[in-house]
């Protein structure tokens, strides 16, 4: 049986699993997970346990509240339930789930967490977890992610990673790296932690790192007021006063399309392909930035950004057999050079920071997604401004020449933006030329030289922005050749090959999330001793105790 | 404490004496429970003697030997039931290898979550019951309310020893944090949701001891089928105690309502104000209670279909109460019929057999709830009210946990709308206006052989002794 195709974009109205409260520069947002409306049949979300369906909603949530709820600093993220924060992921979810979503579940689920920090970072909110009971496995991992975690005092509410002792598996969509790497929880401390899974209250979760602050029942609500004061603070950037409204997202789906306004995607499933074609912006949408909230999610970027982001997750979801992304564009560079100019100049603007945020970690979705992305630059496209940053998402890029047709006087051309300098960092910290370049600050100053320069194949192909520049009569070909011999590869050595090309060198708190979930804990759920029916995470919740293969590998 | 005749001052059969590293975790405590005893003990009465029962061993004789003592100065001593030489596992995945003297690894944190919820409770009830010894009935009740508070003690004692023997440092944590958390404190709550309500008047107290004490009898059922042989043992010991406790709520009702049929029959009426102008309290009333506190002990059993009960059987750590009354004691592919609610519906499935462990203790709970209601309706047939009956609420009525959990169903087990079911509730459990009526009722009675208005004088006294004996000696 065919499972339904999964959507993420959600009806603010229509929340099954979470509740939002604003009061002035709050949002509190209160869990409380129905127990019976999982994403998928066949298991209840009990003790505010938590599938995709309702991470989908915390990702809109957000969203919102960043663009539709400016005068917000701080998110607290609470749960309603009483003496209980949540229970994490839900384990009779992952028990009777195929690999595939696991994966893509526990990897949505990071992303979410991913850009809690991200913001935090960026000017943006700030995040408090305010654990109001017990919180367990990914309910940690929630609270992890948030600037501060506030513990509840009352003897009995404990956090616990309990993922090793329980189920066989790890506390891997981010719990153990954030432990160590983001909290400097001590190793040999975070051994203790991740074996016991009744977890730890009250003053030794403080006296560890584990939270960063605890109070008993009767002044908890006092300590999250005076936590949300001072973190109000230390938020730059939003500073505005009316919200745009994040409208519907207008697409059309059939079995082979998926279309939005400015991009539209044919699912070519007989050599499993995703052709993305994206469809610039015209004169008319360039505005000044005294427009900007006027426009709001109509606004050309706004928009673009909304389309990929669902696109992605769309292919992720839905599509498990494409392999290959080729992403094409058509429109003026022009234009887009003017709208990323707007951008770049504006960055103090709140609406202009939550844009650039979203396509940040929108590209970013792209570097960690397990499909080889292709970018083809043929004639009348238009990667300039912003949009030049996907030739350096993409595994290769080509580029048509045209230098024996005509010189290559009509183009295509490319060109850089200073946003592929600052603003669109990846998931490593370092911007997408840095990390191709490996730090070569000469090489990258001469670059920014190049910003709203067009380049011509033969011109980017020398400055090593384009992997391969086919003769314009070579190019259909070169392209269909190319594209055919990545579908006969093991699908799963490209994941493994792509993952490990796509962040060399330096290593950040997410890249290291991203690799062990991938690498560590996908193993992990493969093997016989998590997911056999006689394995750990199968055998949750029966009683019965797993039998393990005791050989060590 | 260390030239200590430990014997005297803590009778035990656990060798105390010769036990250097729990005489020293101990001896950390103690001073602790002593503060606490009197710090959120029995308000009052404790410079007094009072005629107490102390278990010094194990044996016939040497269980409950009675004597005047001052409450602070009780002996509470450390008992285990006498060990079985070569015993079994008898159920779960484990059957037929040896029980387990020391705690196994793998079960180190579930043993010891059983064994602080179980401990939780037995401070928490004295806690709740602290201020009743101002409102007695009569001596002697007030000396069953003092009975039931040192041996709740004495099992805190018992869990605590648990703790300190086989827990480690973990385990004297534990121990102290059952001593820091306070029943109603709303920092530092007891565990268990009832166990943080007070316990304000004698009827509510002889309904807790009937209905929320019979509760901790099965937990102990189950625990004492354990697998943890110092676990088992130690329950099996506390049980003869408890057993006391359902006794002291049981005889409790029973003279409530003898004391109001014989005003019904007295008066020749059955109306409800005549009744309470005589100053006994209505049936109507009682069964209010029993709604009450019948469905709140419920939820202590936990979800029907529950994980951590299906492993605490397999792993052999809880087995049912009575394991030795079921055949199958592995119960691996075994099917349970329960009755669920589900897309609006009541529907009969079948559960695995493990996963429904609190649902099956909870099922003989309710057969041993039902013993006394038949006593209680047989002594209402002998005054000759025949069209008058208590009974038992459904199970399904006013629960906060499991299946049925706040859904709007009535005593009777019918679903009813849910404004309906607001508007009736009030009328199912004791109102402001009952509780006001028996707070009237509560007034203390100090004077040996004398007894309240609302309840009738127990049929006869303590280990042989007068009614109108001073088991508490005021002088």
């Amino acid at each position: 049986m065919k499972n339904e195709m999964v959507t993420f974009d959600r009806d603010p109205n229509s929340y099954k699993h979470w509740e939002l409260l604003i009061e002035n520069n709050r949002a509190t947002i209160f869990l409380d997970v129905a127990e019976k409306e999982g994403i998928r049949p066949g298991y209840e979300l009990k003790l505010n346990s938590y599938d995709l369906g309702v991470d989908i909603e915390l990702y809109d949530i957000i969203q919102r509240i960043r663009f539709e709820q400016p005068q917000v600093k701080v998110v607290v993220i609470t749960s309603k339930q009483e003496k209980n924060f949540s229970a994490g992921a839900n384990i009779y979810m992952l028990g009777m789930s195929e690999h595939s979503w696991k994966v893509n579940f526990c990897k949505f689920t990071n992303e979410t967490r991913n850009g809690f920090e991200d913001s935090s970072n960026s000017g943006s909110l700030k995040f408090i977890a305010a654990v109001n009971g017990i919180c367990a496995g990914g309910g940690y991992e929630v609270a992890l992610a948030c600037d501060e975690i506030l513990l509840i005092d009352d003897r009995s509410s404990t956090v616990s990673l309990p993922e090793v002792p329980l189920l066989g598996v790890l506390p891997g969509t981010g719990g153990l790296t954030r432990l160590t790497d983001k909290r400097k929880v001590r190793k040999d401390l975070a051994d203790i932690f991740c074996t016991n899974a009744d977890g730890v209250r009250g003053k030794k979760a403080l006296d560890w790192n584990l939270v960063d602050h605890i109070a008993p029942p009767s002044k908890f609500d006092s300590l999250i007021d005076e936590r949300v004061s001072f973190l109000e603070n230390k938020v730059k950037l939003r500073n505005g006063s009316i919200g745009i409204t994040l409208n519907n997202i207008r697409r059309t789906i059939t079995e082979e399309k998926i279309n939005y306004e400015t991009i539209s995607c044919i699912l070519n499933k007989e050599i499993r392909v995703a052709e993305i074609r994206i469809h610039g912006p015209k004169e008319n949408e360039i505005i000044t930035i005294n427009k900007l909230e006027e426009k709001g999610s109509e606004f050309w970027v706004l928009k673009f950004v909304r389309e990929l982001d669902d696109l992605i997750l769309m292919l992720r979801a839905n599509e498990l057999e494409t392999g290959v992304l080729t992403i094409r564009s058509e429109g003026s560079s022009t234009v887009l050079q003017k709208l990323t100019n707007l951008l770049d100049e504006n960055k103090d603007n709140w609406l202009v920071n939550e844009i650039i945020g979203f396509m940040r970690r929108t590209f970013s979705r792209l570097d960690v997604s397990s499909r080889t992305i292709f970018t083809i630059v043929d004639n009348n496209s238009c990667f300039a401004g912003f949009l030049s940053e996907l030739l350096f998402c993409a595994d290769r890029t080509y580029m048509i020449n045209n230098a024996l047709l005509n010189e290559n006087k009509s183009g295509p051309f490319i060109s850089l933006s200073k946003l592929n300098f600052k603003s669109l960092e990846m998931v490593n910290g370092q911007t997408r030329l840095q990390t191709r370049f490996n730090n070569d600050d000469i090489k990258l100053s001469k670059l920014h030289d190049l910003c709203d320069k067009n380049l011509n194949a033969e011109e980017a192909f020398d400055h090593e922005l384009i992997t391969v520049i086919p003769d314009d009569l070579d190019w259909n070909d070169e392209i269909r050749l190319s594209i055919e011999e990545r579908a006969s590869f093991s699908p799963d050595a490209l994941t493994g090959l792509e993952a490990n090309l796509r962040f060399p060198g330096k290593e950040s708190c997410e890249t290291k999330i991203f690799g062990r979930l991938s690498a560590w804990q996908n193993w992990i759920f493969n093997r016989p001793n998590a997911s056999s029916d006689e394995g750990a995470l199968k055998l949750f919740g029966s009683g019965s105790k797993a039998k393990f293969d005791n050989k060590r590998v | 404490m260390s030239n200590l005749n430990y014997q005297e001052k803590i009778p035990n059969n656990i060798d105390l004496s010769n036990d250097l590293s729990l005489q020293r975790a101990l001896e950390h405590w103690q001073p602790k429970f002593k503060t606490w005893w009197n710090d959120m003990g029995p308000d009052g009465f404790q410079s007094y003697d009072v005629y107490l029962r102390t278990a010094v061993s194990v044996d016939a004789a040497g269980w409950a030997s009675y004597g005047k003592v001052k409450m602070p100065e009780y002996r509470w001593g450390i008992f285990l039931a006498d060990q079985v030489k070569d015993k079994k596992i008898h159920f779960g995945d484990n059957i037929g290898k040896p029980v387990w003297q020391q705690v196994p690894g793998d079960y180190r944190s579930v043993l010891r979550r059983l064994i602080v919820t179980q401990g939780d409770t037995e401070p928490a009830s004295v806690e709740q019951q602290r201020m009743l010894g101002k409102t007695c009935p009569s001596l002697f009740d007030l000396r069953n309310l003092f009975q039931v508070n040192v041996e709740e003690g004495r099992h805190l004692w018992a869990m605590v020893y648990l703790l300190h023997a086989y827990f480690g440092r973990d385990g004297r944590e534990e121990a102290e944090s059952l001593l820091e958390r306070n029943s109603g404190d709303q920092d530092n709550p007891r565990i268990l949701g009832t166990f943080n309500e007070p316990i304000s008047d004698w009827v509510s107290f002889f309904m807790f001891t009937y209905f929320t004490d019979r509760d901790g009898k099965y937990q102990l059922k189950s625990l004492a089928e354990s697998s943890f042989d110092p676990l088992a043992r130690t329950c099996q010991f506390m049980l003869t105690e408890e057993a006391h406790h359902m006794q002291v709520g049981e005889s409790g009702v029973t003279r409530m309502i003898e004391r109001t049929l014989e005003k019904m029959k007295e008066l020749k009426t059955d109306s409800i104000d005549n009744i309470r102008n005589a100053g006994a309290i209505d049936l109507v009333t009682i069964q209010k209670y029993i709604n009450f506190w019948f469905s709140s002990s419920l939820d202590l059993f936990g979800s029907e279909i529950s994980t951590n009960a299906a492993t605490a059987f397999a792993n052999g750590l809880k087995g049912r109460p009575d394991e030795f009354r079921y055949n199958d004691h592995s119960e691996k592919n075994t099917l349970f019929d329960i009755e669920a609610f589900e897309n609006g519906k009541i529907i009969n499935k079948k559960v695995p057999m493990r996963n429904a462990m609190n649902e099956i203790t909870r099922q003989a709970y309710v057969d041993d709830c039902n013993i006394g209601i038949k006593r209680w309706n047989r002594l209402i047939k002998k005054y000759g009210y025949e069209e008058y009956s208590l009974a038992l609420p459904s199970t399904k009525f006013r629960r906060n946990i499991g299946i049925w959990a706040n859904l709007p169903i009535s005593p009777k087990g019918e679903f009813i709308n849910k404004e309906l079911y607001n508007k009736k509730l009030a009328s199912w459990l004791p109102s402001e206006n009952d509780k006001k009526f028996i707070s009237s009722l509560m007034i203390q009675e100090l004077n040996p052989g004398k007894t309240a208005s609302w309840i009738a004088k127990p049929r006869r006294g303590i280990n042989n002794q007068e009614i109108d004996f001073d088991y508490v000696d005021l002088n």
